[in-house]
C-alpha cells in the first residue's frame, strides 16, 4: 500500500531527526565538556530573557531563562544552551542544523522559524525571545510538536508517487525547460518543516483543511509527466479539505523558510480544478 | 488578534475581504426590504429617503460604499490571482484595490457634502 509505504517511509525519517529527549543516557562526560566550551565561548556581560513553552498535550506554562548573547547565535543554539546548562529535562528536536532536514521548526516570538538558521539578532524583540512548539499541531513535550497529522495530510493529498511505467519500460527523457516541468521545480525543494503549516490561519480554523505544504506537494505532481494520473491528483484536492479552503493570505509563502511559494502552487490547484469540473459540465 | 504571524499586507486585505464580505451581508436584506417599499408602500419609501439625508447616515452611507467597493476589487484581485496566469505582484495589487475602494467611496462622500 502506498500510504502505508509513505508513513512509514517518514517515520523512519523522522526517527532519524534527533527528538531531545531529557531524559536521554547521554554520558554525563559529554555534558559537561559541552558546559564547559559553550561557557568558555560565552560573553556573559549582555543577557537575554528567554521564555521556553513547557508542558505537554494537556497544559503548560512558559519559564524563562536567562541566556548569554553571543554575536552570532541562532534560536536553537539558545535552546540547546538551555537543555545543556540549565534543565537537561527540557525536550525539543533537530538533526542537521543546517537547515536541510525540516525537524528544528518552533514558534519564535509568535511566528514560525526554522531554529538552526534564525540569528537571535534577526528576531530578538527588545531583549526577550518567547519560544513555543509549532502552531496548528498537537504537543508532545515541551517545544516537540506531534508532526504526525502534518504528514498524514501529506500521504491524504496524494504526496506518493504513483508510477505509470515499470522498471522495464525506458525512463521518460524530461527535459528541465519544459513549463511543466520548470513549474514542478519552483516547488520541490520542501523540507517538510511545517512552518507553513503553522503560519496558515485555515489550517488553524479547519482540521481538515490539507494544508500548504500537503497541496504544494499535489501541483509538483500535477505538472510531472511520470505520474500517470493526473485526474486522481486533482480529485484529491478539489475535496472537503483540498485548495479551495485557502483564503490565498499568503503566510505560507511569506513564512517558507526555503523561499517557496505555496500560495501559488494552490493558485494553481484552484483554475485547475476549475477547468476541470468545467470540462465535465460541472 | 493581530499575531506576530498576521502582520502583513496579504493577512490585511484578507480580514478586509471578510469584514466587508460580512458587513454586506448584514446590509443587503435591509437595502432589499427598503427598495420593495418602492412597491408595496411607496409613502414610506419616501419618508425613508428624507431620512437619509442627515449627515450621520450620508456617512454611514460613505462606509457602505468604502465597504462595497472594498469587497468588489478584493474579489477581482481574488479571481486574478485563482484565474489568471501568475503574478508575484500580489502585495501591489491588494493595495490598489484598498486605495481605488477609498478613491471610489471617497468621490460618493465628496458627492454627498
Ligand atoms: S495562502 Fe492558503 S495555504 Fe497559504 S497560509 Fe494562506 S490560507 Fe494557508
Ligand atoms: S513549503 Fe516551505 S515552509 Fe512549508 S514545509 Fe515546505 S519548506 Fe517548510
Ligand atoms: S535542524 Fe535541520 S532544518 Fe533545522
Amino acid at each position: 500500500m502506498p500510504r502505508e509505504f509513505v508513513i512509514s517511509g517518514l517515520r523512519l525519517f523522522w526517527s532519524t531527526a534527533i527528538m531531545n529527549e531529557g531524559f536521554s543516557e547521554a554520558p554525563q562526560r559529554l555534558v559537561e565538556d559541552k558546559k564547559d566550551t559553550i561557557l568558555s565561548m560565552t560573553n556573559e556581560t549582555t543577557k537575554m530573557s528567554v521564555k521556553v513553552w513547557r508542558g505537554d498535550k494537556s497544559s503548560g506554562s512558559y519559564q524563562t531563562f536567562e541566556v548569554p548573547r553571543q554575536e552570532n547565535q541562532t534560536v536553537l543554539d539558545v535552546v540547546t544552551w538551555i537543555q545543556q546548562t540549565q534543565d537537561p529535562n527540557l525536550s525539543y528536536r533537530f538533526a542537521c542544523r543546517v537547515g536541510m532536514c525540516g525537524s528544528c521548526a518552533m514558534m519564535v516570538n509568535g511566528a514560525p522559524r526554522w531554529t538552526c538558521r534564525t540569528h537571535v539578532n534577526k528576531v530578538l524583540d527588545g531583549d526577550t525571545l518567547e519560544v513555543a512548539p509549532l502552531r496548528n499541531l498537537p504537543v508532545i513535550k515541551d517545544l516537540v510538536a506531534d508532526m504526525d497529522p502534518f504528514f498524514d495530510k501529506w500521504v491524504d493529498a496524494g504526496g506518493h508517487h504513483a508510477p505509470s511505467a515499470s522498471r522495464y519500460d525506458d525512463m521518460p527523457k524530461i527535459s528541465s525547460d519544459e513549463p511543466e516541468r520548470a513549474e514542478a521545480n519552483k516547488s520541490i525543494e520542501c523540507i517538510n518543516c511545517a512552518v507553513c503549516y503553522a503560519a496558515c490561519d485555515t489550517v488553524a480554523q479547519n482540521p481538515d483543511y490539507l494544508g500548504p505544504a500537503a497541496l504544494q506537494r499535489a501541483w509538483t505532481l500535477l505538472n510531472d509527466k511520470k505520474v500517470d494520473d493526473h485526474d486522481a491528483v486533482l480529485e484529491k484536492v478539489s475535496g472537503k479539505g483540498g485548495c479551495h479552503n485557502c483564503h490565498s493570505q499568503g503566510s505560507c509563502t511569506l513564512y517558507c523558510p526555503n523561499g517557496l511559494d505555496p500560495m501559488r502552487a494552490i493558485a494553481g490547484l484552484k483554475s485547475a480544478t476549475i477547468k476541470r469540473a468545467l470540462k465535465r459540465g460541472g | 488578534m493581530i499575531k506576530t504571524h498576521r502582520n502583513h499586507p496579504l493577512w490585511y486585505a484578507y480580514a478586509l475581504h471578510r469584514i466587508s464580505g460580512l458587513a454586506l451581508v448584514l446590509f443587503l436584506p435591509a437595502h432589499f426590504y427598503v427598495l420593495s417599499l418602492a412597491l408595496t408602500q411607496p409613502e414610506r419609501l419616501d419618508g425613508f429617503l428624507h431620512w437619509t439625508e442627515i449627515p450621520a447616515v450620508k456617512f454611514a452611507e460613505f462606509g457602505l460604499v468604502f465597504l462595497l467597493s472594498a469587497h468588489l476589487l478584493g474579489g477581482l484581485r481574488l479571481l486574478a490571482l485563482e484565474l489568471l496566469p501568475w503574478s508575484p505582484k500580489h502585495k501591489t495589487l491588494a493595495a490598489l484595490a484598498a486605495s481605488g475602494a477609498v478613491l471610489i467611496s471617497g468621490t460618493f462622500l465628496l458627492n454627498a457634502v
